[in-house]
């Protein structure tokens, strides 16, 4: 009640307003992400000076801009985040075939159903999991990890196994370039000064997903403006038939999704990555190909489930004190500039904060809803725009992107030259969201692995830690499994062709 | 040999060069007591190495089949020449030259440029109305980027 009656105030409630539409409109331009627009919005916060209302609004704030992140993704492929790339997979596919607005219906529900899940989800389980949370070492979050990376290279399909693989890889050796994560060391910058931070997320985002299929606009002119004379494109609704699809999807992936936010260092990615492998993997054969193709569960499971991971960050934030990942981290530095100070006592001594933080989630999950449906028509117009005029502001975007996060000219050759080599990619049918992933994952990977080295004095911690062992078996399984049924497959095939 | 081989030959040579520098050179000035310690900053690199040059080789062998109902690139390589290649080939020369001028001629020359060059290439030819959205976007995203969100972008060449 205590939150309810903060949450509930005029000024509160314009806090959350305004928080999610600051959040979304600027969470749109690729390279801001909810990191860096939080950061940006914290002079604001500290202005206003009640915690509770300054809270509220970084909340909304960052939930309007995973929001704006997925509209991007959806719409010109270009995920400014990494919690977004998993939606382009077949958020975008979806935009090319002309259901934009379907596409941004399901993102909003999905988005609104996980954070909504994942704040119930907080208020029953806080306590109790941050204990569990504790529990996961570095050996279990670098088996995660590598659980993670084994279902993605298994997204695509027979035959692609080591392809997918071979870019996963690809993505963790160019992790490596610039400064080690265990002794600071400069490795793989040849002498580059500029390479010294390793490339840059955004750079590689951008040269992954928007440079190629800008090449592609330009190279077949047919693929261009495929909303254009569309009556689809203004279709909101989802049929029935849609909506008992995606249902239990976004159940399984709002709990799943949670429950990986809450462990620190995971976050929204891993959850969103996972979500999707996830749903593929346990889809019937026939929907397993729709996969990647514009499939409505493909969008709906990493949209709820990098929301309700983000809900599921806050609590080892709210209740240890302990950030889970960068943005509660900028989150916790906010806090404790204004006065308060997360952690076992929050629940105690400031209920008002704890509580009214909660509230402000689902309030804020609804209000994102609530605003950004009627807008979903024209925001999905951007797709009718001339190509003449749509091309050349993805491409200009693409480099903005690349440009603000790094400040730096040559982010954009490298850029150029990334997006060149990933349209080559791209013609030899090689997946290059796992080289993406890898590249995200690598250096978290190799933190944990070097820790968990250290701690074990070399590659025990893999038998001493069953988890470890059951997670790693896990993983040999998701990438052996498919190749074996593949070759069964074709026996089988082969065998009733010779006539056995 | 098909393309997808040849890029695994590319990445296979790649991954041999990666992991002659972490196996032969980067260890070398390591210090004394680093050496002592179960984990080098090389280790990662070697493991990553290793996985890439075994996986490498077994696409360059053709180790696993692809099943024939894959589907194919929607654009097919082997007839670039079909497709607007000059063009895409330009656009990414604008790129490049975007990159290079966007210090030395300011942020809304540079943009206002590319824009309007890009367009002009795709076969815009209302120039006026594309001058005016150029600067004028060039000019609103300046103005977002620099006075409302406070990244730094210098607008004109020497200021």
């Amino acid at each position: 009640m205590i939150g309810l009656g903060t949450a509930f105030s005029v000024t509160n409630l314009l806090m959350v307003i305004g928080g999610c539409l600051v959040g979304t409109f600027i969470g749109m331009l690729p390279g801001l992400g909810p990191m860096s627009i939080i950061a940006i919005m914290i002079p604001v916060a500290i202005t206003i000076g009640d915690p509770s209302a300054a809270l509220i609004l970084l909340a909304g704030v960052y939930y309007g801009a995973i929001f704006g992140g997925s509209t991007s993704s959806i719409l010109i492929n270009a995920p400014g985040v990494a919690s977004t790339v998993a939606t382009s997979f077949d958020g975008y596919p979806l935009a090319r075939q002309g259901k934009a607005g379907k596409a941004l219906t399901v993102a909003a529900i999905s988005s609104f159903s996980g954070g909504t899940i994942g704040a119930v989800l907080l208020m029953i389980f806080a306590p109790a999991l941050a204990t569990v949370a504790l529990l996961f070492h570095s050996a279990e979050y670098f088996a995660l990890m590598v659980v993670g990376l084994s279902a993605i290279s298994t997204f695509a399909g027979s035959g692609q196994v080591s392809k997918a693989l071979l870019m996963t890889v690809l993505g963790l050796i160019m992790a490596t370039v610039g400064e080690g994560a265990l002794y600071n060391l400069p490795r793989f910058t040849m002498g580059i000064m500029d390479l010294q931070s390793g490339f840059g997320f955004i750079t590689l985002a951008m040269a992954m997903f928007a440079l190629p299929e800008a090449i592609y606009l330009v190279l077949d002119p047919s693929r261009s403006n495929p909303g254009e004379g569309n009556a689809e494109i203004k279709e909101l609704s989802i049929t029935r038939r849609e909506a008992r699809s995606i249902v239990p999807v976004i159940g399984r992936q709002s709990i799943q999704g949670f429950f990986i936010g809450v462990l620190p260092g995971a976050g929204a990615t891993i959850a969103s990555f996972l979500g999707y492998a996830v749903e593929r993997n346990i889809a019937p054969k026939e929907e397993q190909n729709q996969f990647g193709q514009g499939s409505i569960k493909g969008l709906a499971a990493p949209e709820s489930a990098n929301n309700a991971a983000c809900t599921g960050s806050f609590v080892p934030l709210l209740t240890l004190g302990i950030p889970g990942s960068g943005t509660t981290a900028i989150l916790l530095g906010a806090l404790i500039a204004l006065n308060v100070s997360p952690g076992p006592r929050l629940m105690v001594d400031q209920p008002e904060i704890f509580w009214s933080v909660i509230v402000s989630m689902y309030l804020g999950n609804l209000i994102l809803l609530v605003l950004n449906l009627p807008l979903i028509p024209y925001i999905a117009k951007i797709l009718t725009v001339p190509r003449t005029y749509l091309i050349p502001f993805i491409l200009f975007f693409t480099l903005m992107g690349a440009y603000i996060g790094q400040n730096n000219a040559t982010e954009l050759l490298i850029l150029v030259g990334f997006g060149v080599c990933a349209t080559i990619l791209r013609f030899a049918d090689y997946p290059l969201a796992p080289l993406l992933i890898g590249f995200i994952l690598g250096s978290m990977l190799e933190d944990n692995f070097s820790r968990s080295m250290q701690l074990y004095d070399g590659f025990g911690f893999i038998l001493q830690r069953p988890m470890t062992l059951g997670l790693l078996t896990l993983a040999l399984i998701l990438v052996v499994l498919p190749t074996y049924r593949a070759h069964r497959a074709r026996s089988r095939a082969k065998g009733l062709a010779d006539g056995d | 040999m098909a393309l997808d081989r040849w890029i695994a030959l590319i990445i296979l040579l790649i991954c041999i060069t990666y992991g002659y520098t972490a196996f032969f050179t980067m260890d070398a000035g390591m210090p004394p007591f680093m050496r002592r310690s179960p984990i080098w900053p090389s280790t990662f690199p070697k493991t990553l190495a290793v996985l890439g040059i075994i996986i490498s080789l077994s696409i360059v062998f053709g180790m696993e089949k692809s099943d024939a109902n894959i589907k194919e690139g929607d654009i097919n390589y082997r007839k670039l020449g079909q497709y607007k290649i000059g063009q895409a080939f330009l656009l990414l020369l604008f790129m490049v030259a975007y990159a290079l001028f966007l210090r030395p001629m300011g942020f809304l020359a540079s943009t206002t440029a590319f824009l309007m060059f890009s367009g002009a290439l795709l076969g815009e030819r209302k120039l006026l109305r594309l001058l005016l959205i150029s600067g004028l976007s060039s000019g609103i995203i300046w103005y977002l980027v620099q006075e409302v969100l406070g990244i730094f972008l210098r607008p004109f060449p020497f200021f």
